[in-house]
């Protein structure tokens, strides 16, 4: 059973925009995409890339603003020829609010 | 035997089920119909039309007062169910009545969401959900403002409906384009065009705060921007509630809306639920396809018959006159998924496929959905498209035989096929300018005129040279900007212009982009073009900007930033040197370093810090020295006449002034300035990108300078004799290569393209040119010139940049 917790309203985040949730473990990036579509993933793969939170967005991907490496929001995994993937995170929008997988945080809680 | 079945609302899954129930066995059951409208069942999906005028509501009763008679359904319109003893099985209605069951069957349908802002219960606000709401709606007319909230399916038929019926509607949406769900953005763009054109005005992204009130009646709704919205009537179609509370009052299992297994059966197993009520399989239902299918296997289920009710892909189709839009299936992006996308600009045509493993299995088509259809089935039915690939995306007449090659199939156009729409030029034509000795792209165009007004028929215009010359044509090769579009920077620019262009999605569509969104590379040129095309019109879009430009700051290896205020010059004073220091110690500022541009640099700051940071820098005057722009960085300088025993002019003075100006404009890369006293050129005047070197007789200006991956002397481009004309021919030329130059070109790489040759001829010789340049620039200048820092710092602009969501460091660490 996954629990969630609320983290803000839909509207928190503009279009195409990006905030941080701030854990103990480190920074994960929610993102709005101009479909609609909102995802949580980690804002930074470690040595490669990073402040996802801060790229450019196109369509489901981001681009990250240091090495150029595009990332699928909804896979994590890092397009081309790049290798690499970002942890991604469950989320869900309910009543106008995103509530993020109590797991993403607890895990990395219990990662310390 | 004949047993007793009681039906809780009269819609049109619990209409269909009644319907199968009665045409399969019509003594199986003996059926009273509660329903809390006091009116049987109508077709609630056409109410659209009902209201935009095209239909009649009794055109729309799907089971009429006869219909219910003669098949024996007892009707108790206009009441509702108090609750239901389920020990018993017996229904309670509102009035006491004690009615015993064998069968019970919920459709109870959905209620409207209403936003709970402050105003929402004042008289003239409304859902649109009935004939009542319905009705509302009809009674406006153009003496009328009506603002409706959602920019959803229904909202949008709500309003197309009231729009002509003369009325002044707004629609006022949160997202970023209309109908997010059901489209990308390009067919967003292309739907709020064709809504626009109805007179329907469209605000997207905007937030509603309250509804204020007059009397207890609606006045207006105010944005959260503090924008107030004048209506007399205002519709929320923001979306819908399955309806549970009785299922709940009485025990039954509810989630989102009432459990359902396959047959339809509640958790109580006397107790079937069908319609916009139910949660099967953690899904709700708004749409109409899948209550059919609902309403067939209910009634099986209660005749005993077998059936399963499985979730299928729906597609949706928006029923307004003139805004042909289909869209099915999942068409988010993915990993391993393919878009082909077809656009047609002259006739708004936008066509998307989604691909994954050779099927497909998302479709969004705006403006020509004849095969919507024909795609649909492919979706539903998984089909293999690899062997028509090639020619999927123009539907099943391009279909069957072998796969054309794109050559071939131009091949195949008879001689009176149009190929230039703007000018009206067939394929025979070009075909005759190309046999007449026109053997180029360019002298086709000269000839033909074909391809030489929008461009978009450039392509096909390639082909059939290719196809008349055969080997003795060279397909030429052209920069694209990339790889979602065929088009070069300068047809980018150019049309931009022409077309009148003014978003990134219009840009997108109009000039036939092959990605639905574009890319990092396409997004911050597009924007660059339209900022610069379009001075003082809200074309900026910051999301389409390198995070430095963004936050207005230099993001770092380590995430953190650096700070540069703007020095004019490179002259400072204590009292800023000291307001720095202080900035520094404040903050724990790692790192303070002189940069190569006469400015001192704060390095290793917080993001979130930024702003306070700003604050204190703004309190001793300080402003942005945007060291992280594609635009005006510095003016470097010496001390010039002042103190240099050498100096010639006031160096410092003119650098300042020079400054003073341009500060604040962006362009196509950044732009590095330096004004020397003297020849000694103790500003390294001639490695940049305009330098200045003053000399007894005057200025001497030189352009194109580079002292970076390349080193490239500056040349001169003119002398002249006073400040006034080296300011302006310095904004002339500035201009010049803001409008001319590619997006991250820095002027030498553009003036190697166009000569420094022209350059002169534009900003040199013809001073009318030179003064209509440094004209524009300076029109520009009044809407760019302002201090990006100040406005974070102190007005709040983009606070969702410098502060996180949430913040659960705290929590865990306790």
């Amino acid at each position: 059973m996954t629990d969630f917790i609320d983290i803000g309203s839909i509207t928190d985040i503009p279009v195409q925009g990006a905030r941080l949730v701030r854990t103990a473990q480190g920074d994960i990036a929610i993102f709005r995409t101009a479909s609609g579509n909102y995802y949580a993933v980690d804002d930074y793969l470690e040595d490669k890339a990073g402040p996802l939170s801060n790229g450019i967005q196109h369509g489901e991907m981001v681009t990250d603003p240091m090495r150029n490496w595009v990332f699928d929001l909804a896979t994590g995994e890092a397009q081309g020829a790049d290798e690499g993937r970002v942890t991604t995170y469950v989320l869900k929008i309910e009543d106008g609010r995103i509530l993020l997988s109590n797991a993403a945080i607890a895990n990395q809680v219990a990662a310390e | 035997m004949t047993q007793k079945i009681i039906i809780i609302g009269a819609g049109m899954a619990t209409g269909r089920a009644l319907e199968q129930l009665i045409e399969t066995d019509p003594d199986a059951y003996d059926v009273t119909l509660f329903n809390a409208e006091p009116r049987g069942n109508y077709n609630r999906i056409m109410l659209s039309p009902v209201l935009s005028g095209d239909k009649t509501y009794a055109e729309i009763v799907t089971h009429s007062a006869e219909w219910y008679e003669e098949n024996g359904v007892t009707c108790r319109f206009g009441e509702r169910v108090a609750s239901v003893d389920r020990a018993r099985k017996v229904v309670v209605a509102e009035n006491g009545d004690e009615l015993p069951y064998d069968k019970l069957m919920f459709g109870t349908g959905s209620n409207p969401f209403i936003i709970p802002m402050p105003g929402h219960d004042l008289d003239g606000v409304i859902a649109y959900r009935d004939l009542e709401d319905t009705e509302l709606m009809m009674s406006m007319d153009d003496s009328n403002k009506v603002v409706v909230i959602g920019g959803g399916l229904l909202g949008l038929e709500a309003a197309a409906g009231m729009a002509a019926r003369g009325v002044d509607v707004t629609v006022v949406h949160i997202m970023g384009h209309l109908m997010e769900r059901q489209l990308d953005e390009a067919a967003g763009y292309l739907l709020r065009k064709a809504l626009v054109d109805k007179g329907i005005t469209v605000r997207c992204q905007a937030n509603s705060k309250q509804i204020l009130g007059e009397n207890g009646k609606v006045r207006a709704l105010q944005l959260d921007d503090g924008t107030e919205l004048p209506c007399d009537l205002l519709v929320m179609a923001v979306g819908i509630r399955p309806n549970v509370k009785l299922a709940q009052d009485i025990g039954l299992a509810v989630g989102k809306g009432i459990h359902v297994d396959d047959q339809m059966l509640t958790s109580d197993p006397d107790i079937l639920a069908v319609g916009e009520c139910v949660e099967h399989d953690g899904a709700i239902f708004g749409l109409v396809a899948p209550l059919y299918d609902q309403a067939k296997v209910a009634a099986k289920t209660l005749l005993d018959e077998p059936a399963t009710f499985v979730q299928k892909e729906i597609s949706t189709k928006l029923k307004v006159t003139g805004c042909d839009l289909f869209s099915a299936g999942d068409f988010a992006e993915g990993e391993d998924r393919e878009d082909i996308v077809f656009r047609d600009p002259a006739r708004g045509v936008y066509r998307r496929l989604v691909l994954q493993d050779n099927k497909i299995i998302g479709a969004v088509m705006y403006g020509d959905t004849a095969d919507s259809n024909w795609f649909f089935g492919m979706i539903k039915d998984g089909t293999d498209i690899a062997e028509m690939r090639e020619t999927l995306i123009f539907g099943p007449a391009y279909q069957g035989g072998t796969p054309m090659d794109p050559l071939a199939a131009v091949a195949a156009l008879p001689d009176d096929a149009e190929i230039c729409g703007c000018n009206g030029i067939s394929k025979g034509q070009i075909v005759a300018a190309i046999n007449a000795g026109a053997d180029t792209l360019d002298a086709v165009k000269a000839t033909s005129k074909a391809g030489s007004s929008c461009g978009s028929c450039v392509g096909l215009v390639t082909q059939v040279l290719g196809i008349t010359l055969g080997d003795d044509f060279k397909m030429p090769e052209k920069e694209t900007v990339c790889k979602c579009t065929d088009l070069s920077h300068d047809d980018v620019r150019k049309l931009i212009v022409a077309k009148s262009l003014k978003s990134i999605p219009q840009v997108m569509q109009e000039l036939d982009w092959n990605s639905p969104g574009g890319c990092h590379v396409c997004r911050p040129a597009l924007n660059y073009y339209l900022v610069c095309a379009w001075p003082g019109e809200e074309v900026d879009d910051g999301k389409s900007r390198f995070i430095n430009e963004r936050v207005h700051a230099n993001i770092q290896k380590d995430g953190t930033y650096s700070v540069v205020p703007r020095m004019l010059g490179g002259i400072t004073t204590p009292d800023e040197l000291r307001a720095i220091a202080d900035a520094a110690d404040k903050f724990n500022v790692p790192t303070v370093k002189v940069t190569g541009g006469q400015r001192i640099d704060l390095l290793g700051i917080k993001k979130e810090d930024l702003p306070a940071i700003w604050y204190d820098l703004g309190e001793a005057g300080m402003i942005s020295g945007q060291a992280y722009a594609k635009g005006l960085r510095t003016v470097k300088t010496c001390v010039g006449s002042d103190h240099c025993r050498f100096g010639t002019q006031d160096s410092t003075g003119l650098g300042i002034k020079i400054e003073s100006e341009m500060w604040g404009a962006w362009s196509p890369h950044k732009f590095k300035l330096a004004v020397s006293g003297c020849p000694r050129n103790c500003a390294e005047s001639t490695c940049k990108d305009l330098g200045i070197i003053c000399v007894d007789s005057g200025y001497q200006i030189l352009v194109g300078g580079a002292a970076g991956l390349d080193l490239l002397e500056a040349e001169l481009l003119v002398t002249v004799a006073t400040e006034q004309e080296a300011i302006d021919v310095s904004c002339a030329f500035y201009q010049l290569y803001r409008e001319g130059a590619q997006y991250l070109h820095r002027p030498y790489k553009w003036i190697a393209k166009v000569g420094l040759d022209w350059v002169k001829e534009q900003v040199v010789e013809d001073l009318e040119n030179r003064a209509a340049l440094a004209e524009r620039f300076r029109y520009s200048q009044k809407f760019y010139q302002v201090d990006p820092w100040a406005e974070r710092a102190r007005k709040g602009v983009d606070s969702h940049e410098f502060t996180p969501l949430a913040d659960f460091t705290k929590v865990a660490a306790e």
